[in-house]
């Protein structure tokens, strides 16, 4: 599988082999990437960014604690959509505690 | 009656932030203005991740990115102005600010640094055809209405131009629950980053065409669609490929441009390439205690390296003399294949950095600053591309006269 890594701006290209159920990656320049490209190839996964709304109507940006499977994302971003928070909440708090059982959601601002 | 300050910083964002801290940290009396109602700049609308990997070893959004300077700044005494807008600056350092308490206010510093970031380019600088109908947005003006005011720009999108807010927004209109179409890009490469390419667009499935642009926008009240067409070597349509596309929201990310309208009444020297004045390695213009970094100076990749020039331009605005005398400065010139270097004057010294940015992707390329046909120093890189300043570092302490910025290729 070729893909490139995400984690830093970098962007290595990064090519990812299964030989015995066991997962080679080459190209990447540090051992964050090495990490990244063996997940990727098993269950690839980001972090979410998004809007949710107050209690006044008031829009904040929040985003994942840890990384979402890709095939969870939508979902999450529903669940975020039809959430509503309390505006006194600070940015760092907990907008939505273990989101889809895989994550906390926090307010970035 | 004019208020004294060392250093007046105009804008209020992620190179002015770091900057005032910078010149408070070596004692300086700190006047940041900033026109709107926070700090942050343009790190607010920025709610995707990214940010601060370098700076603060740390993935960060946007606005958490802002939040650590806006919390240092706090527990010093810079003066933060807000909701101001500066209108004028004087050769002096004379700045001119408005807002509605104040009303028309003139203050003095003995240095004043320019942070005043980049505009985007709009749908006239490009002769967008067609009608002008709603849904024309620049992609950062998009940005803003979707995560600050919380607006659905759009349904069905189409995206003109590749760079990172154009992929950022593509990726944010899909989460908004609208249909992105595409991703145009005139040239046969995106300048984005690669790692945007991924996690917006190959994610999504969303179309990159390159080598492709609008043709046509049509709509009365609305865009209804775009016609759309492949483009030649001269980035002029071929007619024959024009294809329609339905849409009912154009997104332009078509460029940035430094806003440095304040700088028109001055005698500065103006490098046309970065649409910015010329600095030295200290971030200072031709005009004797002016500075400049930031988007405002050119256009930056990240935000991290912002906050690094701006630490410079501050520590240097701060240590600045009135009356002293500068020292000779000679030119870095950008050779072949270079598209432009900054700093493009340096004085003798120690170590400096030159940033550039190359003219087209190129393999296998030596980086070499030459001096009467002496190379000062060597670089090689594997990759070199338009859309990632790059940099190459000499001793100044040998410089004898100008010296050239090229590309050779690794032998």
């Amino acid at each position: 599988m070729k893909t490139v890594c995400i984690m830093c701006p970098k962007g290595c290209e990064l090519e990812i082999t299964e030989n015995n159920g066991e997962i080679n990656v080459s190209g990447n320049d540090c051992k964050i990437g090495l990490s990244y490209g063996k997940e990727e190839y098993v269950n690839p996964k980001r972090i979410v960014t998004a809007l949710i709304k107050t209690k006044s109507g008031k829009i904040r940006p929040v985003k994942t604690i840890n990384p979402v499977p890709k095939d969870k994302i939508f979902e999450l971003l529903d669940l975020i959509k039809t959430a509503v928070i309390d505006g006194n909440l600070k940015q760092g708090d907990i907008a939505i505690k273990n989101a889809l059982g895989l994550t906390d959601i926090i307010l970035t601002n | 009656m004019k208020k004294n300050y060392d250093v007046i910083i105009i804008g209020g964002g992620p190179a002015g932030m770091a900057a005032s801290l910078a010149a408070n940290k070596r004692g300086a009396k700190v006047c940041l203005i900033e026109r709107s109602d926070s700090l942050g700049g343009i790190l607010k609308q920025c709610i995707h991740n990214g940010f601060g990997l370098h700076y603060f070893k740390e993935e960060l959004t946007g606005p958490e990115y802002a939040s650590r300077f806006i919390e240092e700044i706090n527990k010093t005494d810079i003066e933060v102005v807000l909701n101001s807008m500066v209108v004028n600056i004087t050769e002096n350092k004379t700045v001119t600010y408005t807002n509605r308490t104040e009303g028309i206010k003139k203050i003095r510093g003995k240095a004043v640094i320019l942070a005043m970031g980049c505009r985007e380019r709009p749908a006239g600088a490009i002769n967008l055809c067609g009608t002008r109908p709603a849904g024309i947005y620049t992609a950062g003006l998009a940005q803003y209405l979707s995560n600050i005011e919380g607006l659905l720009v759009g349904k069905r999108a189409v995206i003109l131009g590749s760079g990172d807010i154009g992929l950022i927004m593509a990726r944010r209109m899909v989460y908004s629950g609208a249909k992105v179409l595409g991703v145009l890009e005139i040239d046969k490469a995106s300048g984005g980053l690669k790692r945007n390419i991924v996690q917006c667009l190959d994610d999504y499935g969303i179309p990159l065409m390159l080598s492709t642009t609008i043709t046509k926008v049509v709509g009365k009240k609305r865009v209804e669609g775009v016609y759309y067409a492949n483009v030649d070597e001269n980035f002029k349509p071929k007619f024959e490929t024009e294809k329609f596309l339905e849409c009912d929201t154009v997104l332009l990310s078509v460029g940035l441009i430094p806003e440095n309208d304040l700088l028109a009444g001055l005698n500065i020297e103006f490098d046309k390439i970065t649409s910015a004045p010329k600095v030295d390695q200290n971030m200072q213009t031709s005009i004797s205690g002016i500075f400049s970094c930031g988007n405002a100076l050119h256009v930056n990749d990240l935000a991290d390296n912002v906050s690094y020039e701006a630490e410079t331009a501050g520590r240097a605005a701060a240590e600045y003399k009135e009356n002293g005398v500068e020292p000779e400065k000679f030119n870095v010139t950008a050779g072949n294949g270079i598209k432009y270097c900054l700093p493009q004057k340096v004085f003798k010294d120690s170590k400096v950095k030159i940033f550039f940015r190359v003219k087209e992707n190129i393999k296998n390329a030596a980086v070499k600053v030459v001096l009467n046909g002496a190379v000062l120093a060597m670089r090689k890189f594997l990759i070199l591309v338009p859309g990632v300043i790059q940099s190459i570092s000499f001793n100044s302490a040998l410089l004898t006269g100008s010296v050239t910025v090229e590309i050779g290729v690794d032998e």
